[in-house]
């Protein structure tokens, strides 16, 4: 238990978890829709105030996971309740903290029917993904994992657009589909590790070549639909166009993030072997959804599918970062992360609010709305930017690094990535040219009315992290710092011991 | 004291008998039915400790059987709460309705005592001809002529699998000479090389398979469960399964080592099971039959456990059953309540659920969940725990396959919850309001279904405990 500094104080991280899920106790009683808004504001933004103290108390020097806690919870089988979060995750936590208060800003008058459960479901999520990121147990994890299923479901199934049956029950089954091996992996390394789930002790074992693909296998089908990586892609556009804005939010910035924290988290260090023997093939797919994420995004007419497939390239970028398995590419893919959070969370508000005037996601009704709507439009201008990567946004940091550790890798690789950074902005810009300026048809939109302060509160401080990740990304970078350095280290220790048994498997 | 539980039951039946006699109002009988099951809940409550044999020692009277007992009880005590005014069963033999009920419950709960083939065989069948009788008493204008096809298709398959039974009972009785299970326990060992001793132990699990729905003793699960009324389908499918579960354990721990053979062939009736069950679920439009298939491939997870033959597979087993009781009554709290006159209930007609009772389609959709074994709740505690047992064991084949059920299985519970949830009804259906013990009723296995999901603990320590007093 030496990877797990344990806090003796509050309980921080338990405190994050629960907080949510008492909110939505409490609200159970209320009958008054306002008291409902008010109560989740409230307990979101009391869970993102504390991300703070979490992110200020968190030690950069070390690689450990640090406000570690560690209870009993189901002894016959050996389940701990063990939490502590380090470099990787810290970031992750702290954004879906902060996110989620502007997810409840953003449903405040979209949501207009049973409201209620839509906000009880919005806390349920909240309690899961924070788990999710945090856990160190891995049936904690793979509990929280599956759960946040059912009020995600619920999101897109009730409150969804006219497709919303198909999408959701798809986004179901998809999701559930995958992770079912990894149940079957986890019970295996909890055979192979003396009946134990603690995670950090799975890591670096000497597990055998041939169990390892197996287990890589598992985790792979499991991380790549959430990613989601081509060709698991399908659910994700269906998702997230009949998703309410709120849901698409959440879908983006954080489902999407835990696919690729899977990678880094339990891929990598638990089965690295696995990892380097099939890492070509994944960097490939890497590539394909990066390519066909752009070419995609080119032709879609409705703005919130341009969007997600937008997302397939990105995350492929992420995960392309992730498996040249060197410290740009693994630091650029975390950062990358947080960015494609913020910047696609900040693009779906941005759909979200025309469409609450509109009431259509197609690029043709909203053509022209930046002669009436200047704010929203200075906001989507900046995102737009920040998505295809322009210097001085967050992204642009994110993809150099990713495309630095690319070519350090292979030049071919690298080059092949190219095209995705000149499509994203052919898409973007399209997208851009079309909302503010349109053509000479323009639909009629002088009737529509500018953002109001509430929206501006929403969009303001994606913008703000905007450029903060963009102008200055060195406090980001440090967070993660140690905890990618040491892990590289691991996997080059444990790479050199063992790559001859690798080379060999290879050249037969 | 050590037949306490047994004799009131047996006194609250004779009662009810004499009742049966006038012609009572359904308020009386209601009343009459849930005092008796009250007391004789408190009295397996009061009697969990005892300890000791009666009637030449076939009757064993330990913390298992009396466990067993409670779950039977407690159980019943919940079917008969939701069923309100029963209106699925025929107004002229309600009183009498009630009467086989108490003894179906009555010889389950003598199941689970017995030590005994012979004992085995009695218990069995006073539960099985009762619940025989129960089925074709649903009224004719709720389901047509239905329910007497499923009687008679239930009797006959019942009937065919006892014979089985006898079958193999005999050929063990051949083989060791003697009927007690201790007995044959030891004598059995030695002969596990012998053709003979596996098919005598095969052919004794088919009359609990057939009470567990578990293939190839299934067919009759998806016509009974459509035929019979609400109530008796409720009944059917959760209190026998228990007490079949109790006597499995019994005999599948007479199953030495050498009778790997009878292991894999149990494994082979768990996959298969799981595969059929889930398989045929997914193209069910009458929800009950749904259930039904569903029913199988949960029995299948059942047989999963039982199959690793060590004591924690068997108290996650217990844990699984108990689990699934739960789950699979709130679903039939919510089908009764919903049908208020009896009627079969089509997946569609759950449509808009959500408006005409909230309360109740959460307990739905939280129940069908639960069976889908979406965590945090019983059923995918349950499942997760005898997958491990299972691994543990090293049938890693069988793991994966089992896991892969789960998958399936998700598509057609989701179907219903979609219905009651995401789609909303033509016209204005009427509202429905569940009776406040109904209410209850669902809080408490709502708890259950939860508690048991989150802290597992407690509740596997009682089952460990009970499973150490028989081997």
């Amino acid at each position: 238990m030496d990877q797990l500094l344990i806090n003796q104080g509050f309980p921080l991280l338990s405190a994050l978890i629960f907080l949510p899920l008492a909110g939505a106790f409490v609200m159970l009683p209320f009958k008054s829709e306002e008291t409902c808004r008010y109560i989740s504001l409230f307990v979101t933004t009391l869970v993102a105030l504390l991300s703070f103290v979490l992110v200020a108390g968190f030690d950069t020097s070390t690689a450990a996971f640090q406000f570690g806690e560690t209870h009993t919870w189901i002894e016959p089988l050996n389940i701990n309740y063990t939490v502590g979060v380090d470099g990787i995750s810290i970031l992750l936590v702290a954004m879906t903290a902060l996110i989620l208060p502007f997810c409840i800003l953003a449903s405040w008058s979209y949501i207009k029917v049973r409201v209620k459960p839509f906000f009880i479901c919005l806390l349920v999520m909240e309690t899961a993904m924070l788990g999710v990121f945090v856990a160190l147990d891995f049936v904690l994890f793979y509990i929280l994992w599956e759960a946040m299923l059912i009020p995600m479901y619920l999101i897109i199934g009730i409150w969804g657009g006219p497709r919303k049956i198909y999408a959701s029950i798809k986004f179901f089954l998809y999701t559930l589909a995958g992770s079912i091996l990894l149940l079957v992996a986890i019970i295996w390394l909890y055979w192979k590790n003396s009946y134990s789930f603690y995670i950090p002790d799975m890591m670096w074992q000497p597990y055998g070549i041939t169990p390892q693909v197996l287990v890589f296998i598992a985790f792979f089908i499991a991380f790549a639909v959430k990613v989601p990586m081509f060709p698991f892609h399908t659910w994700l556009p269906a998702a997230h166009v009949e998703a309410p804005t709120a849901g698409s939010v959440i879908l983006a910035s954080i489902l999407l993030k835990m696919g690729t924290y899977g990678f880094v988290r339990f891929a990598l260090p638990i089965v690295p072997d696995a990892t380097l023997l099939l890492m070509p093939y994944v960097l490939w797919l890497s590539i394909a959804g990066i390519i066909y994420g752009g070419f995609t995004a080119l032709a879609q007419q409705d703005m919130k599918k341009l969007i997600a497939y937008s997302s397939v390239g990105h995350m492929g970028f992420v995960t392309l970062g992730i498996f040249v398995l060197n410290k740009q590419g693994i630091e650029g893919a975390i950062l990358q992360m947080i960015n494609h959070g913020v910047t696609t969370g900040a693009l779906f508000l941005c759909v979200g609010m025309i469409y609450e005037r509109t009431h259509s996601r197609e690029l043709s009704a909203a053509t022209g709305v930046g002669k009436y709507m200047p704010v929203f439009v200075t906001f989507l201008a900046f995102f737009s930017l920040s998505s295809f990567g322009f210097p001085g946004t967050n992204s642009f940091v994110g993809e150099f690094l990713v495309l630095a550790g690319t070519f350090e890798f292979d030049l071919t690789l690298g080059l092949a990535a190219i095209p995705g950074a000149v499509l994203a902005a052919a898409y973007m810009l399209r997208m851009l040219q079309k909302v503010i300026w349109g053509g000479p048809n323009n639909p009629d939109q002088s009737w529509i009315t500018d953002l109001n302060s509430r929206e501006i509160v929403t969009l303001a401080p994606f913008l703000l992290f905007v450029l903060w990740i963009g102008l200055s990304p060195g406090p980001f970078m440090e967070m993660m710092d140690m905890s990618v350095t040491e892990l590289l280290n691991q996997f080059n220790a444990y790479k050199a011991h063992s790559v001859a048994a690798v080379d060999i498997l290879v050249t037969q | 004291m050590l037949f306490l539980p047994e004799l009131i039951l047996l006194l609250g039946t004779l009662s009810l008998f004499l009742v049966s006699l006038g012609s009572p109002a359904i308020e009386t009988l209601r009343k009459l039915t849930i005092t008796v099951s009250v007391l004789v809940l408190i009295a397996t409550l009061v009697c969990l400790k005892q300890n000791g044999s009666l009637f030449f020692d076939s009757y064993r009277v330990d913390f298992f059987s009396q466990l067993f007992k409670f779950l039977i009880i407690a159980a019943t005590l919940a079917v008969l709460i939701f069923s309100e005014r029963s209106p699925g069963i025929k107004s002229d033999v309600k009183a009498e309705y009630y009467v086989f009920l108490f003894t179906g419950v009555l010889g389950l709960m003598m199941l689970t005592s017995s030590v005994e083939l012979l004992a085995i065989l009695v218990a069995l069948e006073l539960s099985s001809f009762a619940v025989y009788i129960m089925v074709p008493m649903r009224s004719s204008n709720s389901a047509g002529a239905l329910q007497m096809e499923s009687g008679i298709k239930y009797l006959l398959f019942g009937v065919m699998s006892t014979s089985f039974m006898l079958f193999g009972m005999s050929y063990i009785f051949g083989l060791c000479g003697s009927t007690y299970l201790h007995d044959i326990a030891i004598r059995i060992e030695p002969l596990y090389y012998q053709p003979a001793a596996i098919v005598a132990m095969i052919m004794i699990m088919a009359g609990f398979f057939y009470k567990l729905a578990i293939f190839p003793f299934h067919f009759w699960v998806p016509d009974v469960y459509e035929g019979a009324a609400n109530e008796t389908t409720a009944f059917i499918a959760a209190v026998p399964k228990i007490a079949a579960v109790a006597v499995m354990i019994r005999i599948v721990s007479l199953i030495s080592a050498e009778g790997q053979t009878v292991v894999n062939l149990l494994l082979v009736c768990a996959i298969c099971s799981m595969f059929y069950g889930n398989l045929s679920a997914l193209v069910q439009k009458d929800f009950k039959r749904m259930l039904g298939f569903s029913g199988i491939s949960h029995a299948g997870f059942v047989l999963f456990g039982l199959l690793t033959l060590s004591s924690q597979g068997y108290a996650t087993s217990i844990y699984y059953i108990v689990g699934y009781a739960a789950m699979n009554l709130a679903c039939f709290l919510v089908v009764c309540t919903v049908a208020s006159s009896g009627e079969n209930l089509a997946i569609e007609d759950f449509t808009g659920l959500h408006q005409r009772s909230p309360f109740l389609a959460i307990i739905l959709a939280i129940g069908l969940f639960a069976l889908a074994g979406i965590p945090p709740f019983v059923g995918f505690t349950g499942k997760f725990m005898l997958l491990v047992n299972a691994f543990k064991q090293g049938h890693v084949l069988a793991v994966v396959l089992a896991a892969i059920n789960t998958a399936i299985a998700i598509y057609y519970y989701l179907s219903v919850v979609r219905v009651a949830y995401c789609s909303d009804p033509e016209g204005t259906a009427p509202k429905v309001v569940p009776g406040a013990m109904t209410t209850a009723v669902s809080v408490l296995l709502l708890i259950v279904i939860v508690a048991m999901g989150i802290l597992p603990g407690a509740f596997l320590h009682i089952t460990s405990t009970a499973v150490g007093t028989i081997l």
